[in-house]
This record gives C-alpha cells, structure tokens and sequence, in this order.
C-alpha cells in the first residue's frame, strides 16, 4: 500500500505538487492520470525518495521509502525507460541491483526470461529498442519480487504488440494481490487497464475514483460493439487506430471511429458482429475537460467552498477532492 | 561492516567491472605513465654528457622514471570523473538510489571499490614505471633499496590513488562529466603547474592537491629547496584535498533531488 498525504513540491515560486493526498491499494490497478507536466513523474519520484517533498509525507507499507530495509523487494518501479547505463549490458545491469538488495543471482535470469530478454542479455543496453528499453525497465522492477509496483508512462513509444504486453502484465500483477500504480496521460489508456483512478491537474488531486464509477460519471460518445471474435476484433479495431474500451459482459466500446466505419473493418475481416450502436460523450472529453477545469476549479476555491462536481465534468465521481 | 555496506559494495563492484571506460581509463594510465617515462628516462640517457654540473648534482632516477605521471594522471582523472558522473548521464543514478536509498552508504560503497581498484592500478603503474625507467637509464639509474627510493615509489602509487579520489569528489559535486573534466583536466595539466612554477603564485601553488602530493615521488631535494612540507606532508595536503571533495559532494547529494 501506497499512502500519499498532503505530498507538495515547490521549485522555488513554482508549486508542481500541491498537497496531494491519497492511498494507493493492493490487489487493483490504480491508474496515476494528468495531463502532461501535471506532477505525475514528480510525485512518483518522491514516492521513491528521490525527490525531497517540500511538505507532506509518503508512506510504502506504514514506512518511508529510505527506512526500507532492501526497498527493492518491497517496490519495484519503473521511472523511466532510460534510467540506466547504456555502455552496461542488461545482464550486469540487473546483477547490480540484484546485489545491492541481496536478491540471488538466479533472479536475474528469470526476470529476463519474464520480459523476453534473455537472448540480448549479454548485449549493452545502448543499442536497445525503446520497446527492449521498457522491457528492461520492468525487469528490473520485478526483480526483488516486490508486493507494490510502480510504472511512469509504461507504454510510451511502444508497439501495439508491446502495449498489450504491458497491459497484460500489469492486469496479472494486480490479481495476484500486489499494488499497481500507473501513470498515463492517457484516459484511453487507463481505461482498459485501471480499476481505479487517481487524477491530477496543475499537481492538484482532482479525482480519486473508480474506473467503473468515473465512467458512469462521464457519458461518452462512442460506439458499442459486441462479438464473438472479439479478441480478433480488438485487434482489428486498434490497428485501425481506435481506442477499443472493454466493458464487460462482451461488450466493446470503440472512441474514434462512427458506427459505418466499424461495421466496415468487421466486415473486410470476416468478423461477426452481435451488436453495432452508437452512443455519445467520450472519456477522454471529460478527463480533459476535468484537467482543463482545474486552473478554474483552483481560481474558484479561492472565494468559495465549490468543488469541481459544481464546475461540470464528472458529477459524484467517488471521492471527489 | 554491515550485510547492507557488503551488498552494495559487491554491487558496485559489478557495476565498475561492467563498463568498458573502466578498462580504457586505467589502461590508459598504465601505458601512458609507463611508456612516457621510459621515453624521458632513455633521453636523459643519452643527453647525459651534455648535462650542466649543476642538474646532474640534483639528478634525481626515481623522479625521472616518474616523468610520465603528468600525463598518465589525466587518465586516472577521466576514471575517478567517469565512474561517478556516468550515474548521472545516463540517468542511472535514479535507478541506483531507488535501490540503495541511503545515499551515504550508496557513496562510500561506490569512492571505496573504485579507490580500491585506482590504488592496485596506481601501484602497478608506479612499479611498472620505475624498474622500466631505471632500465633505460641505464648507468644513471638508482635501485629500490636506495635511502627513500621505495617511499618515492610506494608514493606514486598513492599520489594516482588520491588523483583519482579528488576527481570522484569533484565530479559527485558537479554532477556532469563535461564539466568535471572540463575543469578537472586543464586544472592538473596546466594551471597547476603555472601556479605552483610562477614565483609570485608558488606560495599558494605549492599547496594545490597535485604539487604536494607530487613532493613524495622525489627522493633527491634541489638546493635551495624551501618547501615547507616533506614527502609524507605533502601527500597528507593532498588527502586532505581528496576528503574535503568528497565530503562537499556528500554534503549536496544529501540534499539533492536525485
């Protein structure tokens, strides 16, 4: 468990993290979401004790995160893709961290083997993919076998096939009972791996919700699908460029594409089709609309008492700050 | 020692030992501080007859066959600058401190195994350089058994030793290598040694890490030598040095975002 309370950071007149307060849970994916610049890295960074708070406090299981004794094995993140020497090939790269928390050497290959990297072991990280970087990120993550987990943008620049890869893993973690904490910022994203939902704005808390309640929440526009080959049909559905969201029972519920269109793609690759609907108001509408508020909302919490629920967007989206 | 301290010890270990500019650097080192003094100790060789009395009073084997230091330290310098500011470029150091989040510990366990490896290359290099310069002297040459012959050697070693250590703490402080080396690099080849020759800066000059602690790879003092230091002084200003760069850099790394 991650607990976050009244966390701020301030880069002389500059307030990036404003008195944030919230608590990451096991055994769910918690989606970290805002806009770009909003705080997220910088949050995540002090959850690791890298970055000093300028006031407040984060807590990993009732300790902060230097009172750790071998914090690898209680968190493992992944901050950014590029966080290691590139002259180093990943073998050493993950044997030194190993070392440095005492995790037996044995768990280094099997990380290896868990991202798919075991044949480039012994090759330097610098000719690496972004993709192959990512993956070696993530292995270093989950070396010390850590019961909370924690990714910054860890599906950026990757391929379809690697950002199914990510999404998976994250998804099984979660069901294994362990903490995940993600950052995006992208409500499309989120939306088909997050349980729930923190969202941030200007380093302000916005929204700390369900996924299935921030969606209630938020009428979008979109279309409905439903289909017997439906891992067939998300596949086709993303290659096309859409934002398929799984919403349980089946159903499929596609942004950026009009109903034609889908019906289209189903058809030239041979998918049965169960139910093809339009309905209205997307997601991504009303996380920007949500962010894009928070300038206002921090302007009209000066003079009133009124939350963001007032000011439109997501009215009762769970715990609204 | 603590389990903790020896886990990260090993692991910067395997960290020093993974990185190609480690072999480079200290190689570097070895060859251009052994080669360049065998090539001014067989010059000397043969440039001996046309001597003045005077230099050949104050003729001193072992510091010749240590010509080649001025030169071989910069390398010994790119080691101490790159092992800690290679953290930094390459982003490591995020990764390093999430894994070792006292950053005392994560410092003295990285300045121990790279001082460790910089004191065994400084002793090669040092022996290396003195039997290979005493060889191409020739007839000239002194032997280890010589009155502080084997001080001036052991000396050399540890004066590549704290060059290396200086570095690592000026580079903690710095953070880049560009900078580092940028300052580090013209400060040891050239401006130190205009301060510490100049009359009117030698004063100063003489105090500077590298002018004191190059005082113990001598063994014959010139006439008129008014150095207010002896051998063993001037490598203790120079550790001095080394210790306060370090303990500057631990100063801000404490309370640095990573």
């Amino acid at each position: 468990m991650i607990e976050v309370e009244g966390l701020t950071k301030r880069y002389g007149e500059k307030v990036a993290v404003n008195g944030l307060t919230f608590t990451v849970r096991p055994g769910v994916v918690t989606g970290f979401l805002g806009p770009n610049g909003s705080g997220k890295s910088t949050t995540m960074r002090m959850v690791l004790g890298l970055d000093r708070p300028s006031a407040g406090a984060v807590r990993i299981d009732g300790l902060p995160y230097g009172r750790l004794q071998d914090p690898l094995r209680h968190v493992g993140a992944l901050l950014d893709a590029k966080a290691l020497h590139g002259g180093r090939s990943a073998f050493h790269h993950l044997l030194a961290l190993a070392q440095s928390n005492g995790i037996p050497r044995s768990r280094v290959d099997e990380v290896l083997d868990t991202v798919g990297l075991t044949a480039v072991a012994r090759k330097k990280a610098r000719g690496f993919s972004l993709g192959m970087g990512q993956r070696l990120g993530i292995a270093g993550a989950l070396l010390g076998d850590p019961r909370i987990l924690m990714f910054d943008e860890p599906v950026n620049g990757l391929d379809p096939e690697g950002i199914h890869w990510i999404r998976t893993l994250m998804k099984s973690l979660a069901a294994q009972g362990r903490t995940v904490f993600v950052s995006s910022h992208l409500m499309s994203e989120m939306a088909l791996t997050a349980d729930h939902l923190v969202v941030i704005g200007q380093g302000r808390l916005l929204a700390d919700t369900s996924m299935a309640d921030f969606i209630r929440h938020n009428a979008r526009s979109y279309v409905r699908v439903r289909s017997p080959q439906r891992e067939q049909l998300l596949d086709v559905l993303r290659a096309a460029g859409t934002v398929p969201v799984e919403a349980g029972g089946g159903v499929l519920e596609v942004d950026g594409a009009a109903a034609e269109r889908i019906g289209e793609l189903a058809a030239r690759h041979g998918i049965v089709l169960h139910e093809l609907s339009p309905r209205q108001a997307s997601l991504e509408e009303a996380f920007m609309r949500l962010t894009a508020e928070s300038v206002e909302y921090h302007a009209r919490a000066e003079t009133s008492s009124g939350g963001w629920g007032d000011a439109g967007g997501g009215r009762g989206g769970g715990k609204v700050t | 020692m603590t389990v903790g301290a020896v886990r990260v010890l090993r692991s910067e270990w395997t960290k020093v030992r993974s990185v190609a500019s480690t072999a480079w650097t200290l190689g570097l080192a070895v060859v251009v501080t052994v080669g360049l003094g065998v090539l001014i100790s067989a010059l000397v060789r043969s440039e001996w007859d046309d001597m003045p009395a005077r230099e050949r009073v104050a003729f001193d084997a072992t510091y010749v066959s240590f010509a080649g230091t001025s030169l071989g330290q910069l390398a010994m310098i790119v080691f101490g600058v790159l092992v800690v500011s290679s953290e930094y470029s390459t982003g490591m150091i995020r990764t390093s401190l999430a894994a070792v989040p006292r950053r005392g510990v994560f410092l003295a366990a990285k300045v121990a195994v790279a001082t460790a490896l910089a004191l065994v290359v400084g002793m090669v290099t040092s022996f290396a350089a003195f039997f290979a310069g005493q060889a191409a002297l020739g007839g000239h040459s002194t032997s280890l058994g010589g009155p502080g012959v084997l001080r001036a050697v052991v000396g050399g070693g540890l004066y590549m030793t704290l060059i290396a250590v200086f570095s690592m703490g000026v580079a903690v402080m710095l953070r880049g290598p560009m900078l580092s080396l940028g300052i580090l690099m013209p400060f040891f080849f050239l401006i130190s040694n205009v301060l510490g020759n100049v009359s009117a800066t030698e004063r100063i000059g003489r105090y500077l890490p590298d002018q004191a602690g190059g005082r113990i790879m001598r063994v014959v003092t010139a006439p008129g030598d008014d150095t207010p230091y002896g051998p063993w002084g001037g490598l203790g200003i120079m550790a001095l040095w080394a210790v306060a760069a370090l303990a500057c850099g631990y100063a801000l790394l404490r309370k640095r975002d990573a």
